[in-house]
């Protein structure tokens, strides 16, 4: 390819585009799937229900400490369908690129979406290129959708909290939303804050191997572990008290959050589950956890209450209590 | 455990929280000025672990809080100067004005830029040659001397597209004007950390000197404000009133000389129009004549209709402490984050929006 940017013609249909296609496109995601050259993906399911998520990934800067725009697409939608028990089978990519597009970027991109979809195990099976007008996107917008089944036996709901329940995370905080903020503001730290995009399914497979009794699963992407957490509190209909001195956040998390004026509690993770498990099991899941690498910093934060249902409170450091409210009114930029 | 911990940490908090609730006598009020500490206060579930005699109050020391609709009219109508890019903080946004906020200018086509610096400022006036920035600049004594900065390195780089519509405020007067109203009972005050490390400790000698009144300088961090808490109730319950430096590891007596001199060298003391206090003398700074070349008021003057309030918003009597943010029919129902009738839902530092995300409902 010798082109150095993205043309319009790179989206026109033309001789560019297939040239794209197949110089840059079919070759990183090469696959039976994709070799079958139809408009559709065709694959055989297993038993089991079918689930089904999309989202789309517009963050600036596109390359931050860590990780790219490229991995975070992966990844994300392959955590979406893993925190519903699911075994991701295969995603979709839809690209709209931003005419003039260094194509040694768009390569990179590329590059690291191929290695993330290989390492998770989890093909690329169909996708789209669209090129639109300079100015009418910021370098690249990536849409994937993602197709997984739940095996039998598992029913994990946010609506499924109980009272009783443990709630624990898989790991620290704030990681993904500092790594991105930081490079956006121009800030440096002397232990560089990194991304902690990855890809949970294998961490979830383990948990559903300890017991299939895990009640509620989210990974808490944008507006944190609070946001998230209030959801649940309001699906299940429940009270959720967390401890602030057990909230996994590195020395390096906390210190640009005080420097950025953040909270950890609602900054983006992109490779962080939460799952509200009966106490009885909660131990036993916490050790399978730490013994994958997904999960090494997996603790317990929480406990689902009788009273103040929709409401999530923090017993704080000094023992006094406080209200963590959804993320409202603050400005946050494109994290995800 | 990392420093930054130490100064969260419960087994610390415990024996200063002790101590606290040991203390006995009658009923006080303790005010903090700074709206960090309010944040911090709440944050930090502070307030819970008080015993009943103490009640907290919130100050008037949020920037974004006591600038006035007539200033925040000025800014917009600066934006909507032909040519003009309006540079100002993210939390100045959202507070609407008499009519319209910063953010609702920008939906409408005008150039607002959101920078988290005045030296950002100055790299939009140096990027777009053909354009005048205008900063707005809110702030205390903490954000002066970064003002004052800039303006220096505009003149020492001969940009001449970069102006300065300050709206800048200095506490003591505010602070002052508050405990002269009367309307509100202060026994002991939280003193502000960061404008303290500017201004030193010392500038608020004037507490116990004048008014009798004992005052704690604090840092952020939960043992921070325990600590200074507690000198303050012993000084109460002493009936000694003093000064007391509880943040020694940032704030010097005499504070940081160089920045406050470089905010001398650039501005002068002008009054300042406060929301919920109206003019106070000697509360503002104003360029200096030598610097009217980046003077937006100079250079842009304006004829600005007279502002108006929202009827129903009392952040007015919030910042004077007169009421709490729950006191307002408004709060949480008309008035939220999402759709503020006052700066003191959106700013972080406002006490509404403290209330609102820590407290809305009784825990």
């Amino acid at each position: 390819m010798s082109d150095t940017h993205i043309l319009l013609a790179h989206g026109s249909g033309g001789t560019r585009m297939h040239a794209l296609i197949r110089d840059l496109f079919l070759p990183a995601f090469d696959n039976p799937y994709l070799r079958q050259g139809n408009d559709q993906a065709l694959f055989e399911t297993p038993s089991g229900r079918i689930a089904f998520t999309t989202d789309s990934y517009v963050v600036q800067p596109v390359i931050f400490p860590g990780g790219t725009i490229g991995e975070l697409a992966v990844h994300g939608t392959i955590n979406d369908l893993a925190v519903g028990g699911a075994r991701p089978l295969g995603l979709s990519v839809g690209m709209i690129l931003e005419e003039g597009l260094e194509m040694a970027l768009l390569e990179d991109i590329v590059r690291r979406m191929k290695a993330a979809s290989e390492e998770a195990g989890v093909p690329v099976v169909t996708g789209d290129t669209k090129v639109v007008e300079r100015g009418s996107c910021d370098k690249i917008f990536i849409n994937t959708s993602g197709v997984g089944i739940v095996p039998e036996g598992v029913n994990i709901d946010g609506a499924a909290a109980r009272h009783g329940d443990a709630v624990i995370i898989s790991g620290s905080i704030g990681d993904h939303g500092v790594a991105v903020m930081s490079e956006r503001r121009g800030v440096q730290f002397s232990t560089p804050v990194v991304s902690d995009t990855q890809p949970l399914h294998k961490l979830v497979r383990r948990m559903l191997g300890v017991t299939k009794d895990i009640h509620v699963m989210r990974d808490p992407t944008r507006g944190g572990v609070a946001t998230t957490l209030n959801e649940i509190a309001g699906q299940s209909r429940v009270g959720i008290e967390i401890d602030e001195e057990a909230l996994p956040v590195s020395d390096e998390v906390n210190g640009a959050c005080d420097l950025l004026g953040l909270d950890p509690l609602y900054l983006a993770n992109e490779g962080k589950l939460i799952a509200i498990l009966p106490d009885e099991h909660a131990e036993s899941v916490l050790d399978a956890m730490r013994a994958t690498p997904e999960g090494a910093g997996a603790c317990r934060i929480g406990r689902v209450v009788e009273d103040r249902p929709g409401i999530v409170r923090m017993n704080t450091g000094i023992g006094g209590t406080r209200i963590v409210n959804v993320l409202s009114g603050e400005m946050l930029p494109r994290i995800c | 455990m990392s420093l930054l911990a130490s100064f969260r940490d419960s087994a610390r908090a415990k024996p200063i929280l002790e101590r606290i609730r040991a203390r006995r006598g009658g009923p006080v009020s303790i005010m903090e000025f700074c709206g960090g500490h309010t944040v911090a206060i709440f944050r930090s579930g502070i307030r819970s672990v008080m015993p009943e005699r103490v009640r907290m109050l919130s100050g008037p020391g949020c920037p974004v809080c006591v600038t006035s609709n007539a200033d925040l009219d000025r800014a917009a109508a600066l934006a909507k100067l032909p040519g003009v890019i309006l540079a100002t903080y993210g939390d100045m946004l959202k507070v609407p004005g008499s009519h319209e906020s910063l953010a609702e200018v920008k939906a409408q086509g005008y150039p607002v830029e959101v920078v988290y610096s005045t030296l950002d400022a100055l790299k939009l006036a140096a990027a777009h040659p053909d354009r005048e920035i205008v900063f707005f600049g809110i702030g205390f004594e903490t954000t002066a001397p970064a003002a004052a900065a800039a303006v220096l390195q505009a003149e020492a780089k001969k940009l001449r597209n970069f102006s300065l519509c300050s709206v800048m405020k200095l506490t003591i007067p505010g602070a002052k004007a508050l405990l002269s109203m009367g309307e509100v009972n202060v026994d002991g005050v939280i003193g502000p950390g960061h404008v303290a490390s500017i201004i030193g400790a010392d500038a608020w000698r004037f507490l116990p000197e004048e008014y009798g009144i004992p005052v704690a300088i604090s840092g952020f961090e939960p043992l921070d404000l325990l600590a200074a808490t507690d000198a303050i109730l012993g000084m109460i319950d002493d009936g000694a009133p003093d000064l007391v430096n509880t943040y020694s590891r940032i704030v010097k007596p005499e504070g940081n000389r160089k920045a406050w001199g470089a905010v001398e060298r650039v501005f002068e003391l002008r009054g300042a129009s406060w929301r919920g206090f109206g003019d106070i003398p000697a509360s503002g700074l104003a360029l200096r004549e030598e610097f009217a070349a980046f003077d937006a008021d100079r250079r842009f003057p304006l004829d600005i209709p007279p502002s108006e309030e929202h009827p129903a918003c009392r952040c007015g009597e919030v910042l004077r402490g007169v009421a709490e943010p729950t006191d307002c029919t408004a709060f949480g129902a008309a008035c939220t984050p999402e759709h503020p009738l006052g700066p003191c839902m959106v700013s972080s530092e406002g006490s509404c929006a403290a209330y609102y995300h820590y407290k809305r409902q009784a825990v």
